[in-house]
């Protein structure tokens, strides 16, 4: 199985993600922004950072690379994507998923772990969860305050696609939300770091389980 | 030609920016300062004006969190 990673100017996450999706048994492979191929792969993530160094708004830029096109085609198609951090700001932009990430609350860039609730495991990237899971991961953001508008709340929350929500709020966000995917769920978008829980000698494996996930969700699907 | 487009957050939408500096401007000395709001001025030189609308929906200005003004000023 091939696990992709984009790889922007500024992105400074994807060997974390390289690393995490090796470790959990899949094969990584870089996708450069200016290539449009996406290399075979089964599915991708969109890593952190500071994807063209968040000039305009955080992810504007990057959306429009030709990775990116290539990628609206694999997520039409069905193909699972999961956005972390500034990948999830990325995906907004993209309208791949609603809303948009607005600067956090208190004005501070937030550098620590949060305790989530997994709110659905019908993605391909929480399958293994059981629901209502209790899991610790990094965050690292200026910008990880959700927003939507009431209507947009409202329609992912009676469809069940909160993925994740903060125990404690740390940034503002909408309906304490952490991640979301889109209406056919195949697309996800987190502003937690699952990647950088995936080693003991990181302090914790709690996040190979999201790359653990997919692999599982592809494998059956096949 | 030269044209300026205005950014802002919508109304209603949270801007901690503004929030913020509203409340340095009393540590200064400044009273009676009721709401402050941060945006952004982009100045472009162009050949025409034709596309500028669809510059700011698709690129400037964010619709889901921004509004936009433009106009043309030479």
């Amino acid at each position: 199985m091939r696990v992709g990673v984009t790889v922007f100017p500024g992105s400074n996450c994807e060997r974390d993600a390289l690393f995490a999706i090796e470790r959990a048994g899949a094969l990584p492979v870089e996708l450069w922004h200016a290539d449009g191929d996406l290399r075979s792969v089964d599915a991708v993530v969109v890593p952190g950072g500071f994807s063209y160094g968040d000039y305009l708004r955080p992810g504007a830029i990057a959306r429009f690379s030709k990775v990116m096109t290539t990628l609206e085609d694999f997520a039409k198609d069905g193909g699972p994507i999961l956005g972390i951090c500034n990948g999830f700001q990325v995906l907004t932009e993209a309208c791949l998923l609603p809303g948009a990430l607005l600067r956090n609350v208190g004005m501070r860039f937030l550098c620590c772990s949060v305790t989530l609730r997994v709110e659905t495991i019908k993605t391909p990237w929480t399958s293994l969860f059981e629901p209502s899971d209790r899991l610790v991961l990094p965050v690292a953001h200026n910008e990880g305050n959700y927003f939507a508008d009431p209507w947009t709340l409202d329609e992912l929350e009676a469809e069940g696609r909160v993925v994740l929500r903060y125990l404690d709020n740390p940034n503002g966000s909408s309906n304490d939300i952490a991640g979301i995917c889109n209406a056919e769920r195949n697309v996800v978008g987190i502003m937690p770091h699952p990647e950088r829980f995936s080693d003991l000698t990181l302090g914790s494996v709690e996040g190979l389980k999201v790359f653990e996930s997919v692999l599982s969700f592809v494998g059956t699907r096949v | 030609m030269k044209i300026r487009v205005l950014v802002r957050p919508k109304s209603g939408i949270l801007d901690p920016q503004g929030e913020a500096v509203r409340r340095a401007l009393p540590a200064l000395g400044f009273g009676g300062v009721k709401t402050v709001h941060i945006g952004r001025l982009v100045e472009m030189e162009v050949e025409s004006a034709d596309e500028i609308e669809s510059m700011c929906h698709r690129l400037l200005a964010n619709p889901t969190i921004e509004e936009y003004e433009w106009e043309v000023l030479s």
